[in-house]
């Protein structure tokens, strides 16, 4: 009974299910927010973001295997963003977790990070999605303000153009 | 009876998760020890004093003494508890990408842990590959850490920051809750008080 309890409040975010209702802050940066299609500033949940698509990377500042896969994002970032198909169809955010936003900013600047990089300074988002381990990342389909997680996984993506034919077909985009 | 079992159950929930140490680059190789009592030492050393000299082998194979920075660089002493448990393999990863801070200041990083060197070396190997030196104050057995104050009951370190002037003078002194890691800009704003 006890696994089965502590089981139920780890489990990340499954394939076919929908994603948590999590609260996100806004970043400062106007770049941030053209690109996510949001204005002003407070939160924003992820169905308000101005995509079919969403690519959400789990990371830390400290995580040594996020610091490595960074380069591997970025050309990730840069394959969507010169397709004219899918620029405005998919994007990317990174959360930090237990990063406050000094930290988030050291990575985005260290790695040239073009998408924003939210904190979780609190792990407040981290235990929402399951306290799973970095890097992880969870693709979002949004569709009529519902969402519906399409990739789960925990680890690097691997073969990048590999990576988003697979979203792209799980998404149904065209 | 049953809700003091949902009580018990939440408990253990709650301690034996430990939302450090994520990375996948330590698989499931971290010890987690639980929460401990955040502080277990006295301070006996504060800000304005010199700050007492050591000499430790590091894991790169040089020795290395404070006193050897003296009038070059200001040095930032990291002491971290152990190796492969939770916050410590989430701290010294963070410094590892911020060399440019400490050399915009001046400063060197110095990481200190009671563990010996063939622990430090495979600990410090997740990490990638480290910038600053990391030092084993094995033995004698956390001698260096208990010149600073900072031995715990168990022969431990502190998770505790010191920052030294080049004049071998004590600036900022943090002895952290050692179940959570210190925020970088605070360490960050020390070192720029230096200058």
């Amino acid at each position: 009974m006890m696994t089965a309890i502590c089981f139920a409040e780890i489990n990340p975010p499954q394939v076919g299910g929908v994603f948590p209702e999590i609260e996100l802050l806004k970043s400062s940066n106007p770049v941030d927010l053209k690109y996510l299609g949001l204005s002003g500033s407070g939160i924003f949940k992820i169905q308000q973001v101005k995509a079919d698509v969403v690519i959400i990377e789990i990371f830390s500042m400290y995580c040594p295997y996020c610091q490595a896969e960074a380069p591997a994002i970025n050309e990730l970032y840069g394959l969507i963003e010169n397709n004219p198909v899918l620029k405005n169809k998919i994007k990317i955010i990174g959360i930090g977790i237990n990063n406050s936003l000094f930290e988030t900013d050291i990575f985005k600047n260290k790695y040239k990070v073009a998408f924003p990089l939210i904190p979780d300074g609190d792990f407040k988002l981290h235990k929402i999605i399951g306290e799973v381990r970095t890097p992880y990342f969870i693709v979002v389909k949004l569709k009529g303000g519902k969402t519906e997680v399409i990739y789960s996984k925990l680890g690097a993506l691997g073969d990048n153009k590999a990576f988003l034919e697979k979203i792209i077909k799980s998404a149904g985009l065209k | 009876m049953k809700a003091k079992t949902i009580l018990i159950v939440l408990i253990i929930c709650f301690f034996t998760s430990s939302a450090y140490a994520l990375s996948e680059a330590y698989k499931n190789n971290i010890y987690n020890p639980g929460e401990l009592k955040p502080v277990d030492s006295v301070l006996k050393v504060k800000e304005g004093d010199a700050a007492p000299d050591f000499t430790l082998k590091s894991v790169s194979g040089k020795t290395i003494s404070l006193n050897g920075y003296r009038g070059k660089k200001n040095v930032v002493i990291s002491f971290v508890p152990a190796a492969w448990t939770p916050v410590c393999s989430d701290q010294w990863p963070g410094y590892n990408i911020v060399k440019d801070i400490f050399d915009s200041h001046g400063a060197v990083l110095l990481g200190i842990t009671v563990d010996n060197i063939p622990t430090l070396f495979s600990w410090t190997n997740q990490m990638g590959k480290l910038w600053f030196e990391v030092l084993s104050d094995f033995w004698p057995h956390g001698a260096v850490a208990e010149k600073f104050s900072v031995l715990r009951s168990d022969g431990v370190a502190e998770r505790a920051l010191f920052v030294i002037d080049k004049k071998g003078i004590i600036r900022y002194i943090d002895v952290h809750n050692i179940n959570q890691r210190p925020p970088l800009e605070t360490l960050v704003r020390a070192m720029e008080k230096l200058n």
